[in-house]
């Protein structure tokens, strides 16, 4: 490589590469690195393998069985071997002493005592007399006054000289006198590149690393290299504050209609039966009502709510018709069974309510809600008690079966399903009533995702006072949420997995 | 608008595909065959070799049977269009209405001869009388039916009420006679059905003229007398109940079921006290329409020939302006129930999209812009959004609050349901603290900070409106790390009020809150408007859910917040 290879090397080095640098030489291990450069342990072999991933040098490594002083080695090194304790006791007596003499005065526990006696029999260094007291012999006075084999090992395993495991057979016998560690044995082998920058001088390139507001206050950078980085190298992950993801989709599906001209709706999500159902024509004893899925408010007894002024006109159209040029339900009608109040069943109600406030002059007029909806129902990976819908109308004289089509063909484009069709199905309160499903493009299978229809005229006839096309629809959401994020479980979303909140990636419709 | 599909109410029928095909006379391949069933108004669940399951809308109660649902489809389809017509032979024989029935004072009834049952038949029956009288007759309390071999009863039958202890006879499945009075006790339809007859003193039954009780209403036929077996070819239909269309329908659905088996319907003379009556009424009754405003509903321009020949397809008749509609069609209140089934025979896959030229002005709900705009901001100071469910179990928000829940006046009185499926979701939120707690609760193994918020409706219960019930909307923000604390939290209080330009007129007071630690909680107002509560949260709440990391936390009404900004 040429110099200004080199150069270019050199400048992209950390600064514990660039330290370690001058003091390479091949086959080096860590700890003769350690020693020349006055580095840490952990900072060479950080270097090192920095330097191996730029091909400057190789590592190897080995493992290599070394010998370790263990709590007994390490006591037994301050206070000396407990043979030698034991022997020095007996001199100091000068005379043939019984064990429990030992036992009691020489501060030697008694594993340490049986422990010494097999030892110093073994060597002839003690005998037992006729009494059973114990003597010293000249053999014992030779062992006191020379250094044991055993002690000049752990000396020199103390002072880090190296000991082969085989001269240690003895002491390994013994309780926690010393261990065999196996140790990873780092060298180095430096590359052709390595070699030849061993070789430069690079005490003259002085680097900046961190770009400090110093530097650039004082220009001291002018005519210096800069640290080169790694660009490529992992960073570690962060987060931020982010919306939650199914408010991104419902801001993204608000959007939608928005951009074709509709007014937001708002209002309650506790209602009477009167505006979610009546209002909207469903009999009073038709079997959704009936049915316990509906979260009626109430402990023991139910609430019940207000009628509104106009609740009469209602009441006729579901008995008679009224004015509306229907037979109605021909069933009496129940104003108590109407004032219960109940968390909405659909954002539908919201529809009923602003047909309500809604003027004549006002035609044409579009309207949506994106809102919460409930079920009492038990919660699985399919089931929710509180879901989203999407609810629009759209109220014009000229408005008929084929613009609610265009509407909702338009709406699932958007939402990245390219087909949508529609098919019968029965609500009490359109006619003609549509099934909305959508084509799912991997499972090719049409989907159910909502249903649609024009308002019968005993709903906006009471409401509105005239016979106007209402086009209506209530569709699902979570079902789509969940597809685009590849939820397999409804309950993920509102599951608040604060992990999933920092990571899910963004909603990008 | 609700999903059906998901609604537990729509009954599954199962059909003999090749029965059914027998009926409509033309086999379809099982594609197009799924197709074109769904694009008739049901939906459809499954169709296999052999069968056909299929969910029926409860407006087509005549769907229920085989021979109903292959009526439909043999005119939709183009094989057999038209109004089918039925006739009626007099049979002379008499059903008298005795006056105290008052609890279920109607009934239809007729004869079906030159019938022939195998197991298959008697299984189509069954289910259709049963689905009949789940959907159709709302559990049996609108109506019920029996049917019954001709040959086991006699001539003239009374239909009259009768105290239950004073009748003694054997129910279906039973070896031997018991007080009807046990019924409810001893019989699976007598405890299934008990809620219909709540308060009865007496019951209705049939009885023939040989004094044999032929069965208890709502409950059971009699063993010997309401039992069909393959040996039978004539039968006996009563429908009963509360509602005199409902009753009659019903007994058009049966008849003609059992008339598209191959059967000849008789009719029979029902005297009620005031009046005498002669059922099944097959004739269609009439509905004049006005084919320009169903043109202009469909965006269609039909000519009256193409109505009557759509019309026909849905088993329509068609006079002089008129739809002649079936008998047991129970459904047509209005002519745009006439205008939808002119748009399925028409076909809905034959409509064109058309989005519309109208021009109306856009406008996003007020409020709902600053609810995003103050989500913008505090996701800007690195805080997350959660969405939680407005329902959680009360005591989340009561006692791991250190809040009393037991006064009604006080400010955490949750707003309840009745009878919730399941007591994790037993009461409304009225405030948002505690939905936070509990996701920091849920998420103790994850990374610390945790720095959430959500806005979100709280309930509370009041007396003035019309449902009783004060809905406002909130912001909770928790902060929860090793060093929050209520310093962190004021800031992010005093920052939304000085993005808003309300900071000179805040104005902040110590308040003892159960939830936040005594003497580092506060409370802000705006002139005389409470406005939010924050503070360190008490160790004691904190030990409640478990958490084991300081948290400083804000409630917020955003409700009386933009109540407040200049608009």
């Amino acid at each position: 490589m040429n110099k200004s290879g080199l150069h270019l090397l050199v400048s992209s080095l950390h600064p514990l590469e660039r330290k370690l640098l001058p003091h390479l030489k091949q086959g080096a291990s860590v700890e003769e690195l350690c020693a020349a450069s006055g580095m840490q342990e952990v900072e060479v072999i950080r270097a090192i393998q920095w330097l191996s991933n730029k091909d400057i040098l190789q590592i190897t490594s080995k493992d290599v069985e070394s010998i370790e002083l263990d709590q007994n080695g390490k006591a037994y090194l301050q206070k000396g071997l407990p043979e030698r304790r034991f022997l020095t006791y007996l001199a100091r007596q000068k005379k043939p002493v019984p064990l429990h003499d030992l036992e009691q005065h020489a501060s030697l526990d008694p594993t340490e005592i049986q422990a010494c006696i097999g030892i110093l029999k073994r060597k002839n260094s003690i005998s037992f007399l006729p009494d059973k007291t114990i003597k010293m012999t000249k053999e014992g006075e030779t062992f006191l006054s020379t250094e044991s084999p055993e002690e000049r090992i752990l000396k020199d395993i103390h002072q880090g000289k190296a000991v082969a495991v085989s001269e240690c057979k003895g002491l390994l016998q013994r309780k926690n006198l010393i261990t065999v560690v196996i140790k990873k044995k780092r060298e180095i082998s430096l590359t052709k590149l390595g070699q030849e920058l061993a070789k430069e001088d690079i005490t003259g390139i002085n680097v900046i690393d961190r770009l400090t507001p110093t530097i650039i206050q004082e220009k001291t950078w002018e005519g210096r290299p800069f640290r080169r980085y790694d660009v490529k190298i992992n960073v570690p992950p962060i987060s931020g504050g982010r919306r939650h993801f199914v408010n991104q989709a419902t801001d993204y599906i608000k959007q939608i209609w928005l951009d074709l001209g509709f007014v937001e709706m708002t209002g309650n999500m506790a209602q009477t039966a009167f505006w979610d159902l009546d209002a909207l024509f469903v009999p009073q004893d038709h079997p959704a009502r009936a049915m316990q899925d509906t979260f009626y408010l109430g402990e023991k007894t139910p609430v019940y709510g207000d009628l509104p002024a106009a609740y009469r006109d209602i009441k006729t159209v579901h008995e008679s018709g009224g004015n509306t040029g229907s037979r109605g339900w021909q069933a009496p009608w129940n104003e108590e069974e109407a004032r219960r109040v109940l968390l909405r069943t659909h954002t539908t109600v919201l529809s009923a309510q602003t047909l309500a406030k809604l003027k004549k002059e006002d035609l044409p007029a579009k309207f949506f809600n994106v809102g919460r909806v409930f079920r009492n129902e038990a919660l699985d990976w399919k089931h929710l008690f509180e879901f989203h819908q999407v609810d629009g109308i759209v109220i014009d004289p000229d408005a008929n079966l084929k613009h609610l089509k265009g509407y909702l063909k338009l709406f699932f484009r958007k939402m990245g399903y390219p087909d949508a069709r529609i098919r019968p199905a029965h609500f009490p309160y359109t006619e003609p009533s549509c099934e909305v499903d959508v084509w799912h493009p991997v499972h090719k299978q049409w989907i159910e995702l909502g249903g649609a229809g024009i308002f019968r005229p005993e709903v906006v006839v009471p409401l509105l006072g005239i016979d106007v096309p209402v086009l209506a629809w209530g569709l699902g959401l979570e079902r789509i949420i969940s597809e685009y994020y590849q939820f397999t479980d409804l309950r993920e979303l509102y599951g608040n997995d604060i992990k999933k909140l920092r990571e899910i990636p963004l909603w990008m419709r | 608008m609700n999903y059906n599909a998901e609604m537990n109410y729509m009954p599954t029928v199962t059909l003999n595909r090749p029965v059914f095909e027998k009926l409509v006379g033309k086999k379809l391949p099982t594609d197009k065959l799924k197709e074109r069933i769904s694009m008739m108004g049901t939906d459809l669940e499954d169709v296999t070799d052999t069968e056909i399951h299929v969910e029926v809308f409860p407006n087509r109660p005549d769907w229920l049977s085989e021979q109903g649902f292959a009526r439909s489809f043999a005119a939709f389809i183009g094989e057999k269009p038209g109004l089918r017509e039925y006739y009626i032979k007099k049979s002379g024989l008499k059903v008298a209405v005795d006056k105290n029935v008052t609890m279920r004072p109607y009934t239809a009834c007729a004869i079906v001869k030159n019938l022939t049952f195998n197991d298959e038949r008697i299984r189509e029956i069954m289910q259709v009388q049963e689905k009949l009288a789940t959907t159709h007759g709302r559990n049996r309390k609108k109506s019920a039916y029996g049917i019954y071999p001709l040959n086991t009863i006699q001539f003239p039958i009374r239909y009259t009420a009768k105290d239950p202890k004073e009748v003694l006879f054997q129910p279906l499945g039973f070896s031997k006679k018991i007080p009807a009075s046990q019924v409810e006790e001893l019989h699976p339809k007598g405890k299934e059905y008990r809620h219909v007859a709540e308060g009865w003193k007496k019951y209705p039954f049939f009885i023939d003229s040989k004094n044999n009780v032929m069965c208890m209403l709502p409950y059971t036929n009699s063993d010997d007398t309401g039992k069909i077996d393959e040996e039978t070819t004539e039968v006996f239909i009563e429908c009963t109940g509360t509602d005199m269309a409902n009753v009659k329908v019903a007994l058009s659905i049966l008849t003609t079921t059992l008339a598209d088996m191959g059967g000849e319907i008789y009719s029979i003379d029902i005297e009620y006290p005031d009046r005498t009556i002669t059922t099944p009424d097959l004739a269609p009754t009439k509905m004049e329409f006005d084919l320009g405003y169903i043109n202009k509903r469909l965006g269609l321009s039909l000519s009256e020939k193409e109505a009557s020949t759509l019309l026909a397809r849905m088993n329509y008749g068609y006079e002089n302006g008129y739809a002649l509609i079936p008998a047991y069609r129970a459904d047509i209140l209005h002519q745009v129930d006439l205008l939808e089934d002119i748009a399925i025979a028409y076909g809905y896959e034959n409509f064109e999209e058309i989005l519309p030229k109208v021009a109306t002005i856009a406008m996003e709900a007020p409020f709902e812009v600053f609810r995003r705009k103050m989500a913008l901001l505090l996701t800007g100071l690195g805080f997350l959004e959660t969405a939680s469910y407005h329902l959680i179990e009360e005591e989340t928000q009561t006692r791991k609050m250190l809040v009393q829940a037991g006064d009604p006046t006080g400010p955490h009185h949750p707003v309840k349901v009745l009878d919730p499926v399941s007591l994790e979701y037993n009461s409304l939120r009225s405030w948002m603290l505690p939905c936070l707690l509990h996701i920091l609760q849920r998420n103790r193994h994850q990374e610390y900070p945790q720095n959430l918020f959500e806005t979100g409706r709280v309930f509370k219960k009041e007396a003035v409106s019309e449902t009783k019930t004060e809905e406002k909307e909130c912001l909770a923000v928790v902060l929860c790390h090793q060093t929050a604390d209520i310093t962190s939290v004021r800031q992010v209080y005093d920052y939304l009020l000085r993005m808003l330009k309300l900071q000179e007129k805040s104005m902040i007071e110590e308040t003892a809150h159960p939830s936040f630690i005594p003497g580092r909680a506060g409370k802000g107002m705006i002139s005389a408007t409470p406005l939010a509560v924050w503070g360190e949260v008490h160790p004691a709440v904190l030990e409640k859910f478990g958490i084991s990391q300081p948290v400083a936390a804000l409630e917020l009404d955003l409700t009386a917040l933009w109540n407040l900004l200049e608009k």
